[in-house]
Parts: structure tokens; sequence; C-alpha cells
């Protein structure tokens, strides 16, 4: 199938039914107990530091696993995965002194997606299709790290924008999608965005491969790390024309679904949500089940609150089968259309008919 | 709806440095906190958007811009509405709209440059997400009659929406207010210009709103508040019905239509709606009447000036607002009897009351961020007396203690690190804190060059929880010597005992409740009195709490014993082999010589703390050399050893028939199997399994119907160790004391694999044929094993005494059991002897309350003797399931 011809599929399908995005790949990675020699593998074995933990990096040092947790996840009903790319910025890179590799890493996660993605196609003959993920980086935007100075900012936007055209012009000629996610500074999101809609100007990067945005409500605040709610995140970031729009991490179903609400009661593109396997334990780790998990959003996809359902951390093949097997049942959302009005937002939303 | 709509959206104006003399002041003063204070009045006042603009001639305008905006980011009562970035230069707006995370307004573009341009910054205003002000503006010049105003606004319109793509929703004109009542005569129709455009825009050009600076209508009657009053408010009132929805206004500079004093009301609107020659006269004629003396007092702050004290400390701090914050703390100082007793007192009061509204919801983390730092203040003011008060009182003047404090990397959260700083410096602890995103080799850095006393970590997110296993791990590995104290919201008691605490040996680690705790906490740990039992306590407290854990963490996923028992190893159709020599072979023929091959290295070189495999360990990057010399010192020793036999290596093996019931192995005394000398008890495997892998007891190796047979051995590598110890000692020679040891203790487990091999091959001959190198031997590719009691197929230590029994091992090898089970000498080694082909070592793990009560009843034992010694390997907590059970009885 062509970029095109797949789109059109999954849009058609998307009429049908609610989709299926694939859940955590950090989850699958820890299961599969790398060790530091692992991650080097023969390439980086000198390398000056720890890169155990650079997951990302595994796109090319072990590329079968990679490729093998794709195809797991496409087994288990996903129509879309998102590349193994969330850190592969120079940013985010720099912890592990590999600003130079981002590129590099970038476009392999994104190949190796596809690759998983083209097989996973042959065998279903219905479209499968890769998101492009693209991270928050490690900085934030809107945030001074300094209590001292609150007007200090450790990055640039135009640093951050650059970090990411690089990694956007490196999973292009791979990807269905640009998904910029797990946004828990709006700032960085835009900046994200930006680098997009440069390039695209720029026609470096094709007009017709559409944004997808996810945003991280932090707390019970039902608020963004930077402070936003999920309505001011979405007005702030809607010059995008995202295909779908939605929500992940840092919450479990239970805690997420108001905000869910919130988006489907706004948004005038598509809905997703990929929520975590519930709240992490006093250990960071992740308990809920996939029939505990898929039993929450279940409700979700019959209300018709959304037109798209994935995992985030902690969740694994196992609970995409049950959420793909839950969503079954479900009526997809139908976009709404909203009364004109002039919509802005600071923290809040703000509305100017 | 999801929240209140606006007809008219009132922008707060004040921050705008060609609009206030005020705040032109502060920006150039530099004095941003009090600018601050300017916004947040606005918005308490009623703006929903505020326009920041700072082009001033003498300014930096694009640093200030940014400057002032990463500001307000940070103050969240501000920060809440919209911005509209105020610029005539682009490069000024641009750098705006990097600074703001939400969907703000550009003030303004137009088309006074040309189409070009103007399509350049729109594309630019839709790619960051902003709406945009067109001004009424072309090449020719600003609009100021109705026909140019519409003509202009109608051509920016079809570009924006036809060629750039604008949703006509994000766009609002600027058809220009212009001063009236200037004694100019053409100006007069201004204010009519302006409401006429408006009403055609919002009639012709869909979607599009209007807006403008209001008090730019007032201008020639400035001086006088009243009346610029209600020339907005008329002028307002007239916009708005025409379709302005938008307007640059101080909110403090209007006043209520309906109130406005009919006279100057009825000579307002002759002005604005320019219904008569002489309005302007007569305007200025009565306008000195309707002077006032006074702004309107701002009502708001006033009323909470007036509460008690401590009312308003808490009010501040709740609030984030320090501008009033050292005269109450001052205030406050003077009514009690010691500086500290402020922040003991109101302050920590305030500051429990935003602990309180942010763990309900209520409050958001920039808020509580802010309120910290309005604590600071409070603090900075008291420091001072408090200094004072102890030389007074003849305190020492250095501080108590140094703590280093640190949100780790990745986290930015550091209330609850900020609220410990705080309360720890009130005690007169120094704190050096790093801030947020602290990477751990700066915390470490900072924490040997401040030559810290203890270094504290916070973090709120979950994966700061691995972050500070991290850093202990740093401190560990460096050799850092300091207490460690672990706060935050997501760490907790059970994740510091469990994954902190074994990566950091070499200082007490205290998790921290709440900042209450920490003097108290930081107090122990600098008391050289204390700090060693409080260091054992908190030591048996995390042991313990492992422990719960790790039993309940088993619980999960644990079988019945009925169920494990139906699931067991199934010996198939395997035929023992009948051993050459039953009964007991004592060992006494083998010299150190024989055993030297059969030395596996690695155990050696962890003894020694290097981890790493033998031979690689030896080329090993960082640690090769070290082991090289390790090595060749070893070497020395054993060729000394081996040369004047140190040691006198002996051992036994008994061999007998055997069978399997249940989970145990009858042993008889001969072939007749009969009598039964001695009973091996077996523990089996409750945890959960995948697939077809059985639930093993090292039982299931010796067969039930067929005729089999079980072997045992003890052995040692002599019993001269401790006397040539001692030499070593008494020559304060603890490298060749530990390496003699080091080497026994390899010899014995050589002993143990030299004399496997020869019960496989000779003694009891199941494989006669073998031939393996003793290198080879290491990776055990040989049939049957010789698990030993104790370790992790059979926990069961007590089990050695009927081994040894059996064995007569301490007369025919001189190995003795101590009362816990352990044999002397150390360097001993001892275990049965399984001969299935397909036996394999594996670990019991934990059990369950079942079979250590049926084990109990096998072995004679009370439960509480059972649990007692299959304790390491319980999956429940006795005392609590003892607990349950009386409360259900």
């Amino acid at each position: 199938m062509t970029r095109q011809d797949r789109l059109a599929a999954l849009n058609a399908l998307a009429d049908e039914r609610i989709l299926i995005l694939d859940g955590a790949m950090g989850t699958e990675i820890q299961n599969r107990k790398l060790v530091e020699a692992d991650y080097r593998g023969e390439r980086f074995a000198d390398w000056g530091q720890a890169l155990g933990g650079n997951n990302d990096l595994l796109n090319l040092t072990q590329p079968d696993i990679v490729r093998e947790i794709h195809a797991d996840y496409f087994a288990a009903g996903a129509d879309a995965v998102e590349t193994n790319t969330f850190s592969a910025t120079s940013i985010a890179q720099a912890d592990y002194a590999m600003e130079e590799l981002a590129p590099e890493i970038a476009a392999e996660g994104a190949r190796l997606a596809r690759e998983a993605a083209d097989a996973a196609e042959a065998d279903t003959g219905e479209p499968k299709v890769v998101w492009g993920a693209i991270g928050p980086t490690n900085r934030t935007l809107s945030l001074s790290p300094n209590v001292e100075d609150p007007g200090y900012r450790a990055v640039t936007f135009d640093e951050v924008r650059d970090a990411y055209a690089e990694q956007v012009e490196a999973m292009a000629p791979f990807v269905d999608f640009f998904l910029i996610e797990t946004i828990f500074d709006t700032l960085n999101a835009k900046a994200a965005i930006k680098a997009v809609l440069d390039l695209r100007r720029a026609g470096t990067v094709p007009g017709d491969i559409p944004i997808v945005l996810s945003g991280t409500i932090t707390d019970a605040s039902g608020r963004t790390l930077s402070g936003q709610t999920t309505e001011a995140f979405y007005n702030a970031v809607r010059h995008a024309c995202p295909w779908a729009v939605g929500l992940n991490c840092a919450l479990g179903a239970e805690e997420l679904r108001p905000y869910v609400q919130a988006l489907h009661r706004v948004a005038e593109c598509k809905v997703l949500a990929y929520p975590n396997a519930g709240l992490p334990n006093a250990f960071g780790e992740y308990d809920q089940g996939p029939g505990e998990m898929a039993g929450l959003v279940k409700e979700w996809a019959e209300q018709g609150y959304l037109n798209m359902l994935g995992g985030c951390c902690g969740t694994t093949p196992d609970h995409i089968r049950a959420i793909a097997a839950a969503a079954k049942g479900g009526t997809p959302r139908k976009p709404i259309e909203r009364e004109a009005a002039m919509r802005l937002s600071g923290l809040e939303p703000f509305e100017l008919a | 709806m999801t929240q209140p709509r606006a007809i008219f959206v009132n922008v707060g104006e004040r921050t705008n440095v060609t609009g206030s003399a005020r705040f032109r002041k502060l920006i150039k003063a530099g004095d941003y906190p009090t600018a601050l204070e300017v916004a947040r009045q606005q918005v308490d006042a009623g703006a929903q958007i505020i326009d920041v603009n700072m082009d001033e001639g003498l300014l930096d305008s694009k640093e200030a811009m940014v400057t002032f905006l990463n500001l307000i980011a940070a103050e969240p009562d501000i920060a809440r509405v919209p911005v509209m970035i105020d610029s005539s230069k682009w490069e000024v707006i641009e750098a705006g709209l990097k600074c703001v995370q939400g969907k703000s307004i550009v003030n303004s573009i137009s088309l006074k440059e040309g189409e070009a341009e103007f399509i350049a910054h729109a594309e630019a205003c839709l790619d960051y997400g902003a709406a945009v002000i067109v001004m009424a503006f072309d090449e020719e010049g600003q609009a100021d009659t109705e026909a140019r105003k519409t003509s202009i606004c109608e051509r920016a319109y079809r570009i924006l929406v036809d060629q750039v793509g604008f949703d006509p929703n994000d766009i609002i004109f600027d058809p220009n207010i212009f001063a009236v009542a200037t004694g100019i005569e053409e100006h007069n129709n201004y204010a009519v210009d302006f409401i006429e455009a408006t009403r055609w825009i919002r009639e012709n050009l869909p979607g599009a709103h209007v807006s403008g600076g209001v008090s730019n209508i007032s201008f020639s009657f400035r001086g006088n508040e009243p009346v610029r009053r209600a020339m907005h408010s008329v002028f307002l009132y007239h916009a708005i019905n025409a379709g302005m929805d938008m307007g640059i206004v101080n909110a403090g500079q209007l006043d209520i239509y309906d109130e406005i004093d009919a006279e100057l009301r009825e000579l307002v609107e002759d002005v604005i709606l320019n219904r008569r020659d002489d309005a302007t006269e007569r305007l200025l004629d009565a306008a000195e009447r309707f002077r006032d003396s006074g702004e309107a007092a701002e009502e708001t702050i006033a009323e909470w000036r007036s509460l008690p004290v401590a009312e308003r400390l808490k009010h501040a701090l709740v609030k984030g607002m320090d501008d009033f914050i050292v005269e109450d703390t001052e205030e406050a100082r003077l009514t009690v009897e010691r500086p500290l007793h402020v922040i003991e007192g109101p302050l920590m009061d305030g500051m429990n009351v935003v602990g309180d509204l942010f763990g309900a919801g209520k409050m958001f983390l920039p808020q509580v961020v802010k309120s910290a730092r309005v604590m600071k203040k409070a603090v900075a003011h008291l420091t001072p007396f408090m200094e004072k008060e102890k030389e007074e009182l003849g305190l020492a003047q250095e501080a108590a203690g140094k703590v280093v404090m640190a949100t780790v990397k990745g986290d930015v959260h550091d209330i609850g690190k900020n609220i410990v700083s705080v309360v720890l410096q009130c005690n007169g602890y120094e704190v050096v804190d790093l801030g947020v995103m602290v990477p751990a080799d700066k915390i470490l850095k900072t924490a040997r060059e401040e030559k810290a006393d203890i270094i504290g970590l916070s973090g709120l997110i979950t994966p700061s929880l691995d972050e500070m296993v991290f850093v202990a791990s740093e401190m560990e590995r460096e050799g850092l010597e300091l207490p460690l104290l672990i706060g935050g919201a997501t760490t907790s008691p059970a994740h510091t005992a469990v994954k902190i605490e074994p990566a950091y040996s070499k200082a007490p680690i205290v998790h921290v409740l709440d900042a209450s705790r920490a003097v108290g906490v930081v107090s122990k740990l600098l008391s050289d009195e204390q700090r060693d039992g409080y260091w054992q306590e908190l030591k048996a407290g995390h042991a313990k709490v492992r422990e719960t854990r790790a039993r309940t963490q088993a619980n999960r996923s644990r079988v019945s014993l009925e169920a494990a028992r139906k699931n067991l190893f199934d010996g198939g159709d395997h035929t023992p082999v009948k051993p050459k020599n039953l009964g007991l072979t004592t060992i006494d023929d083998v010299t150190l010589a024989d055993l030297a091959p059969y030395i596996d290295w690695t155990p050696f070189f962890f003894a020694w703390d290097m981890k790493g495999s033998y031979p690689s360990i030896l080329e090993d990057k960082d640690r090769g050399e070290a082991a090289r010399a390790l090595f060749d010192d070893a070497q020395a020793m054993l060729k000394r050893m081996v040369a004047e036999n140190w040691l006198k290596p002996r051992g036994v093996v008994g061999l007998w028939p055997a069978q399997r019931v249940g989970d145990d192995v009858r042993v008889f005394a001969d072939d007749d199997r009969k009598d039964v000398v001695g009973t091996f008890f077996g523990l089996r495997q409750q945890m959960e399994k995948t697939g077809d892998k059985p639930h093993f007891c090292n039982s299931d190796f010796v067969s039930a119907d067929k005729p089999d047979y079980i072997g045992g051995f003890a052995v040692t590598s002599g019993e001269a160790d401790a006397e040539i110890a001692e030499q070593f000692r008494k020559a304060n020679d603890d490298y060749s004391e530990i390496l003699f040891k080091a080497l026994a203790d390899r010899f014995a487990e050589a002993f143990a694999e030299y004399l496997h091999e020869r019960v496989r091959k000779d003694l009891w001959g199941y494989a006669a044929d073998e031939a393996y190198s003793p290198e080879e031997l290491i990776k055990e590719p040989y049939a049957g094993i010789r698990p030993a009691p104790g370790y992790p197929a059979q926990p069961d230590h007590t089990e050695k005494a009927t081994l040894f029994d059996l064995l007569d091992a301490p007369a025919r090898t001189g190995i003795t059991l101590t009362e816990s089970f352990a044999m002397s000498p150390a360097a001993s080694v001892s275990g049965l002897y399984l001969a299935h082909p397909d036996s394999a070592y594996f670990a019991v793990g934990r059990i369950m309350r079942d079979q250590v009560e049926d084990y109990a009843r096998r072995k004679g034992w009370s439960i509480e003797e059972a649990e007692k010694a299959l304790s390491p390997v319980l999956g429940y907590e006795p005392d609590a399931e003892a607990a349950e059970k009386a409360d259900a009885a």
C-alpha cells in the first residue's frame, strides 16, 4: 500500500470501529532483561559512558528485538505502532553523549517499525500504520529548573525546534504519522509542531503526513506539568490541524477518565487515549492487568468518547489484545462541529464567539 | 459550554510600557517582581487577556519581552489567562511567541510594509499557533475614515482566509481608535468612524473580531480620571453595540455606563457620537467640576490587608504574593518571643494549608512553588534576627551541619525539598540547595566540595525512584560516606528499604515522610552518640520491610502444595544404576596437588569483590591489573600450599539404597530395603509455573517404584587452616590470611568436584566412561547433581544433621556441625548425590503455609519449629496469619 492508500484505508476503518494503538515499548524491553552489554552491542562496546536504559539506542544495537516488539503488538491487534524514538533527539540523547547519533537512531527506529508494519500488512491485508513517536525531551521550555530564578530556561525554543526538526526529517521516509506525545509542557509540543510545519513549508517532508498530539495530565489537579487544563492544551495545539488529539501516560485509565471526557467534548478531530496500566506502586511498577485495564476503557469505547485506544507505561501485548477485544463493541466517536469562536488559552481555556 | 463565554473581552493594558508610566519605570529599573504584581492586579481586577508591550527606545525590547513572559509562566495566577504579545517590531513578537505555551494573540501585523511581509508574518503566527490583531494600516498609512478602515480590513481578511489559510475566528481587526475632543475639527468623527467600521466588519467579514485601544479616545483629558472613565464607558457602550468584542482597557478606568452622572454622560455622549459641533467645548467647560481627588481604593487588597497578621501571612503564602511578606513577617516577629516562633507558627501553618490544597488537587504545582518562594523571603527576613539571637545566647556561629539538597535528574518537583530546606535552615542547619533536575554527578561533586554532612534527595514522579537508586549507587561507587535522606510524594519506606538501601552501604539512609520529621532525623544523624544506634535501628527496620515485601510479593503467585505435587518431575523410564560401592567410603588418599586442577577461580575473585568471570577478568579494562596481581599472589601461595602440604583433605562418601515416598526419600541400610536408616526430607516449589515445567523437589530425582539409590558426601580441605591463618594474623599479614582462607575454600569446592567425578566414574559408577577435563567440569556437563542442605534446592539446614549422621562424618573427616548447622572447619562442603540423568539444580523459592504444616508433620516438628527453620523461604508472614486466625476465632 502507498502511504496515501494506507491513510485512506485507516480512515475508512476508523469510521467502522475503534482503532487500536500499541502498548509500552519500555515495558517490553524491560521484560527482555537486557544488560549494559546488550545496549552497547559491538558498535558501542567502548562508548565512554553507561548506555543501559537508552532504549532508543536499541534501534541500532538490537534491531531484532525492536522489530519483534512491534510485531508482537501488531499480532495483538494493533492498527498502529509507535516507533522506538521517544528520546531520539539530540537533546534527549545528550544524556548519553549521543547527540550526533540522534538522527540515525530516529531513522532506524522508523525503518524498523515500517518493516514490522509492512510484514503485518502483508499478513492481514489490513492497513498497518507507523506513528513516528516524538517525545517531550528532558528539558522544559515553560519551567525553570532553578527555583531561585523562575525566569531562567535550560533550553531555548529554537534549540528544541531544531532538535525536533532533525528527528522529524529522519523519520519522514518511513512513517505514516508524526506523533507528538507525552506532552507535559505544551511549549515543547509547539516547538515540535513548528518543526513539522517548517519542514512542510520547505518541502523537506511531505505535507500529507498528519500530526497526532497527545498530552499528559500529571496529577489530580487535572493539569499538565506546565499547568494547563486539558482544554487549554487543546486550544494551544489545535493549529497543528491534528488528525487526532489525545492523552497518555502519568495516569491509569481510572484517573484519566474525566480528562478523556473533557477532550471528547471539545476536540474537532479524532480522539485517542493510551493510559498507563494503572498508577505505579511504591516501586514505580505497574500492576494493572490486561483484564482490569480493558474493563475500564471498554466503557469509554461504549460511550463513544474516542476513536483510538492503546496503552502507555506498563502495558504489554496482552493488554493491547484485551483492549482490542474490549473496544470491539464500542462506537467510534464522531467528530464534533463546534460553534465558531476564537479559542485561546493561558493555563486555562478562553473563548470568544 | 465548557466555560463562560465572553461577549466583550477586556484586555489588561497596564503591562504596556507605552501605556503605563509606572510599568515603564519598573521595567527600565529591572524591577520585575513589582512589574509582575502589576500583571497580577490586572488579572485580579478581571482582565481576561493581558497585553504585554515592551516597545521603549531605551529598552532591549526583545529581552524584556522574553524575561517578562518567562516570569509570567511561573505565576499561575497570571499565566492562567492568554497573553497578547504587543510590539511594533516583528522580532520582538516572534521572540515572545517562543515563550508562551498557550494560544496567544499577536498584536499586531498589518499591510503597512506590503503583502509579502504581511503574509510571512501571518504564516508564522499560524505555525506558532496564535490569533492575530490586524491593524487597519496599509502601504498608504493608517486608516482614519470609515471607508479606509473597511477597505483595508476586507483586503487583509481575504488574504488571511483565502491565501494563508487562517481561521477567520482567529482574526481580530483593530480599526484604530483615535483621540476625540482634541480641538481639531477633523478628529470629531473618529469615534463614529470606528464604531461604524466595526459594524461593517462584523456584518461582512464573518468570524472576525474587532478590538481597539480604548484609552486613546480620551487622550485629551489626561489628568481628569472621572471624565476619562466616563468617555471610555460611553465609547465602549456604543462600540460594543456595534460589534466591538475586545478592547485594550484598564478595568480600573471604567465606570458602569448606567451609573455615570447623567449630566456627564450626556456631555460625553455628544462628543463620542459627534452629535453637536460644540460638544468638545461643553465637555471641557464641565470637566473640572467632575474631577475628583483620587482613584478608587483597591478594594480587594484593602480587604485582606485588614486581616490579623497570622491570617495575612497565610493569605500571602496561599496566594504566593510576596509584596507585603516582609512587613507582615516583621509584624509577626514583634509579637513573639523568638524569631523562630514565626516560622514554626504562622508560616508553617500557612504552608500546611498549601500542602493540603495541593494534596486535594485544588492548588497545582507552579502555585506551590510560588508559595515556597514567599516562605523563603519570610525566612530570609528572620534569619538575621535568629543569628543575632544566637550570638546573644553565645551559641556557636557555624551551622550545626551542612545538607546538600536536590531534586533528582529528570524531575522538576521540589516543594517538599524546599520545605525541608527551609525547615532545616530554620533550625540552624546550612542547606546547599541545588534546585531541580540535578544529575547525580553534580550532587556528589557538590557534597564533596561543600564538605556536606548529609545529602537529601527529592522527587515526585516515579522515574525519580530509579534515579535515586542511581544516585545511591554512585555514592557507593565513589565511596561517599554521607547519610542520605529520601523524600517526595512517590518515595516510600518500602522503596527506600528494598531498592535504595541495598545500593548504598556506607552510611544511613532515611526515608523522611514529611518535612516535620526532617529536623529530628538530621539531628540524630549528626549526633556522635546517637548516630550508630539510629543506623542500626534503620537497618533493622529496612530489613524487616524487605522480608515482608518479599513475602507479600511471593504470595501473589503460589500454588497449593497439593497442586504442586500433582505437577512433580516425572523420572520417566530411566533405570537406576546400582552403585559399585554401597555403604561408606572414607577418602583420605587425596592431596592438594590432586585437587588444584579442579579449582574454579571465578568464585575466588568474587570473594575479593571482583565480580567477573575467570579468566576474562584478568584482561578486564579496569580491573584486569588488580586481578592479575591477585592471581599471581594466589598462584604463589597455592604452590607453597601444595608443595608443603599445608592442608590434609579428608572426605567421606555414602551410597545407599533409597526410595521416594511423597516428597521425602527413605534411606535403607542395604539392598534388602527393609531397614530404614534415615529419611531425607524434601521441599517442593510452589511458584506458579508456565508451560509444562514441573514443581521440583529433590526427591523427584529418586524413583518411587524402581529400586533406586542416593548418595551423600562431606569433604574438607583440611583441619589445619585455622592454625596457619593464625600465623598470618600474628604477623599482621591480613592479605595473606584472607588469601589463604579463600584458597582453602577453593580447595574444599575443588574436592567436592573431584570427588563427584570419582563417584560417577567409580564409586557409584553410573558414568564410568565419562571423560571431561577439570575445566569442563566447572560447567557441570555431567549427569547427576550434588545439592547441599541449606542451599536453594533444600533450604532446611537441619537436614545436614541426618546427612552427617548417616555419613559418620565427624569421625571419618573431622567435620562437625555447630548448633546452627554450620560446618567446621569452614572450608568444608557436604551434599547429596542424585544420579538421575535429568536431575537439575533449582531453587525452592517461597513456600506456603500448607507445605510448612505438612513438612512439620513429617519431621515431627511444631509449626513454630518449622517456621523458624524455614524462615528464609516463608511465603507468608507467620505472625500475621496467626493473628488473623486468632481474630477470626
